[in-house]
């Protein structure tokens, strides 16, 4: 299937875009975070195991769980610090 | 038209007008409780650059106001974040609850920042002469939420 993933901050300025279609076989927000750090490079890095990146599904925090669906919007991106 | 519950935007804020209307035809309004942040000039931070998740950014925070609503028995919410370049001493973001007695909207005050700090997408950037640098989540930002029963899962 196809989904919607954007990146932010620190991700988005490693990674060289704010966001692209990808065409995945994860199920998962875990299973699609892993298929991207296999790409290597930024990818790698940026979503590297032991970082903390946090992740929503159609706008919604949660965690590497959660399911994916088809053209579903997908975001990576480092701990929050607004306010 | 009643004003929106949530605004995120570039222009600044005046505390005083936001919780002047909040309060307005409502005068079962006894307290008026508000937060503002503002930019701290830190070291030689010259301006500070405010990213944010647009959609998300607006529907999280609705979510949290909605939360306070179930949480506490308040009348009246508006919160206010801006994004952008920012520089030291600019507010940043507003809070404002009305209700009737004053110990729910100042409850519901710091409940609606302690939320906001770990569930909103936003991401502040430093700049200085040295160059610009992300800053990074406080994990005590974490623990204030946990106070009122909730995981933050951030810093």
């Amino acid at each position: 299937m196809k989904v919607s993933v954007k990146y932010f901050a620190s991700i988005r300025e490693a990674i060289g875009q704010s966001g692209e279609l990808v065409q995945t076989q994860a199920a998962t927000v875990g299973a699609l975070r892993d298929e991207l750090i296999v790409r290597g490079g930024a990818y790698a890095q940026s979503l590297a195991r032991g970082k903390l990146v946090r992740v929503a599904v159609a706008q919604v925090m949660r965690d590497d769980t959660a399911a994916l669906e088809e053209g579903c919007e997908v975001a990576f991106f480092p701990p929050v610090t607004g306010g | 038209m009643a004003a929106p519950r949530v605004s995120i935007q570039h222009d600044d804020f005046d505390l005083a007008k936001e919780c002047e209307q909040l309060r307005a035809g409502d005068d079962g309004v006894g307290a008026v409780c508000s937060f503002v942040g503002t930019v701290r000039g830190s070291g030689d931070v010259s301006a500070m650059e405010l990213e944010h998740y647009p959609g998300m950014t607006e529907k999280a925070i609705e979510a949290m106001v909605d939360e306070a609503n179930r949480r506490f028995d308040i009348r009246g919410v508006r919160v206010i974040h801006r994004i952008g370049e920012l520089k030291p001493g600019d507010q940043i973001v507003m809070v404002a609850v009305t209700s009737a007695h004053r110990h729910e909207s100042f409850e519901a005050c710091e409940f609606l920042m302690d939320y906001l700090k770990t569930q909103a997408p936003f991401w502040k950037k430093e700049h200085t002469p040295q160059g610009a640098q992300w800053v990074d989540a406080r994990s005590s930002d974490d623990e204030a939420l946990k106070r009122w029963g909730i995981e933050a899962r951030n810093g």
